[in-house]
């Protein structure tokens, strides 16, 4: 249907249906959002009734107090593991994708489809010799260790996102730059790096929500004082069993950092999630 | 986005002027990344490898070969059939919901209607959510007293009242729902730019030789769409392959071993049973699962790369 077929007819009822149908599968994904916010407003008294689907009566905000004095200590592990992992992920992501869009050597294809597939396997086959290494360098069980391993296995889909942002930047101007006698690290800070905002933001984006989601690293690597907040949260439930206020506010509280990020920058996020589909 | 983002002739160090040890940086630039993936993918794997062949059991080191005993046992056990049946019923449903629903979406967003970019955003926004939350809330949805069979009476529909995850006969519907809630909008992202490329001239032809609608729809639209489905059938199906974190919050693999998977077992054999071998062969038998998928796909995209 073109626009110009919608802009003759003002009103039709297949759109009427159209509507509605877009109302329906809105309905389908906002059913957790809804039961998040009826639950956490409620009081533990109130969970405990059989109205879960209501309005709370008497909304509180004690289930948030509770859920940030229990969450607040890994809430701060998440920040000190993301925004390290984060920006060296980011930094080696674009090195690799500089050289590997311009400055080609004999064997590139086949070094970046090797890089490639490290991002696909599951990390069960690297698991256990993950473990005995970081045991082995005194990295086990902490946050720095963690930063690390979100650095190694970052390194795929940063590059794959920088080779592809620097491959539309034209040739002839690298080589300009060289004729006047720039090194390949001046190429770099004073041609390429300039013009890497995009990039940056699309990879940091990525790296962020991916690293602050993360769970079979975090849950594997660390130990319960240097825990994540994601496995903090899934903590709760063990704790906390019936208190599904604080389950429902611990889990808003989560999900909360990648939710502004996606609301502010969704435009990025999107193309982050679509580079790793290789053939969008 | 595509692997495939037009690329410029590169430069080759050696058509420039005179020797230079520049032309060295490149390659230390790259190399860390080189070593790093070299051991962390490749040399890890190989380990894995090796320990699946012998017969590591508790916390020290046994070395001792055991051949292919592990997999001859794994494939032996109750539990390790359960996970294969489970993981291959769980995929085929979980890509069948993702594929629809994202199609679905897709369809009905490039309707051109007014505040279609309200609705993607809502369609899009599980995907920035971690797992955890979701397995954490759904796991609450599908709490068979409190949660949605209560709605399910309020509004009717009584007749879908379901134990959910308590029964193993139903738990594992329950994963597909709030796997498929979380990832089909990836599906819808890439139907919709698929959608959203076809020429209007395409259409407006069939319309001049007089196809209905309808027909333009079976016999131009979806013809179109092969490609796309393919590559959501393999990311999505890789995905599946591999989830770990929803299982582990929803059900642990239970009741039973209802919706325990190989990539749950595997984490259980070595982390809580210190059976090191068994682990590290369910560990490669699910790496040989997932590269039957991708390894084609990867060399079918960079492939089709160069020949543009």
């Amino acid at each position: 249907m073109s626009t110009a077929a919608v802009a003759r007819s003002p009103f039709r009822p297949a759109r009427l249906i159209t509507y509605a149908l877009l109302l329906v599968v809105a309905a389908f994904y906002l059913l957790p959002i809804y039961v998040i916010a009826v639950t956490a407003f409620k009081s533990f008294i109130e969970v405990s009734h059989t109205t879960p689907w209501q309005l709370p009566s008497a909304p509180s905000l004690d289930a948030f107090g509770n859920a940030f004095t229990t969450l607040a200590p890994s809430f701060l592990n998440s920040v000190l593991l993301v925004v390290p992992a984060t920006l060296l992920s980011a930094l080696l992501g674009s090195l690799n994708g500089y050289v590997l869009s311009k400055w080609r050597f004999r064997g590139a294809d086949l070094v970046f489809t090797l890089l490639l597939f490290g991002m696909f396997i599951p990390y069960q086959s690297i698991l256990l010799p993950l473990v005995l290494v970081l045991q082995k360098i005194q990295l086990y069980g902490g946050i720095p260790g963690l930063v690390l391993t979100h650095v190694v296995y970052g390194i795929p889909i940063t590059t794959l996102i920088f080779r592809n942002y620097y491959a539309a930047v034209p040739t002839e101007v690298i080589e300009a730059a060289r004729i006047d006698g720039a090194s390949v690290l001046g190429i770099y800070r004073h041609v390429l790096l300039p013009i890497s905002m995009p990039g940056f933001v699309v990879v940091l984006i990525w790296q962020f929500t991916s690293i602050w989601n993360e769970f079979l690293f975090a849950v594997t690597l660390t130990l319960p004082d240097q825990w994540p907040i994601t496995v903090a949260l899934n903590g709760l439930a063990g704790s906390l069993l019936a208190h599904y206020e604080i389950q429902m506010a611990g889990a808003l509280l989560t999900a909360l950092p990648p939710l502004v990020i996606y609301i502010v920058l969704g435009r990025y996020f999107i193309r982050g999630l679509l580079a790793g589909a290789l053939k969008g | 986005m595509a692997v495939a983002a037009t690329r410029e002739r590169p430069i080759r160090g050696r058509s420039l002027g005179s020797f230079s040890w520049d032309r060295f940086t490149p390659f230390f630039l790259i190399a860390p990344s080189i070593v790093l993936i070299a051991i962390f993918v490749y040399a890890f794997i190989g380990y894995t490898a090796f320990i699946s062949t012998t017969k590591w059991y508790g916390i020290a080191p046994d070395y001792t070969s055991a051949g292919l005993t592990q997999y001859i046992d794994l494939f032996g056990l109750p539990r390790f059939q359960a996970d294969v049946s489970n993981t291959i019923e769980f995929t085929i449903l979980f890509l069948i919901a993702c594929i629809l629903l994202g199609f679905g979406s897709a369809v009905l967003l490039d309707q051109h209607v007014r505040g279609t970019i309200f609705f993607q955003n809502i369609y899009l926004f599980p995907l920035a959510i971690s797992f955890v939350v979701t397995g954490t809330v759904w796991r609450w949805i599908f709490n068979p007293n409190f949660g949605i069979n209560l709605l399910l009476d309020d509004i009717h529909l009584g007749f879908l009242k379901s134990p959910w995850l308590a029964d193993t006969r139903t738990a594992l519907y329950g994963l597909v729902i709030a796997a498929a809630w979380q990832m089909s909008g990836f599906c819808m992202a890439m139907f919709l730019a698929g959608l959203r490329a076809i020429p209007d001239e395409l259409r407006e032809a069939a319309r001049v030789d007089g196809a209905s609608e309808g027909r333009i729809f079976l016999r131009v639209i979806l013809p179109l769409m092969r490609p796309i489905t393919l590559s959501a059938i393999i990311i999505l199906g890789h995905i599946s392959l591999k989830i770990f974190d929803l299982v582990y919050v929803m059900t642990f693999g239970g009741p039973g071993y209802a919706t325990d998977m190989p990539s749950l077992y595997m984490w259980v054999a070595v982390f809580r049973q210190n059976l090191y071998g068994r682990g590290a062969a369910i560990a490669m038998v699910l790496l040989i699962m997932v590269a039957l998928l991708i390894v084609p796909y990867l060399v079918w995209s960079l492939r089709s790369e160069d020949e543009r």
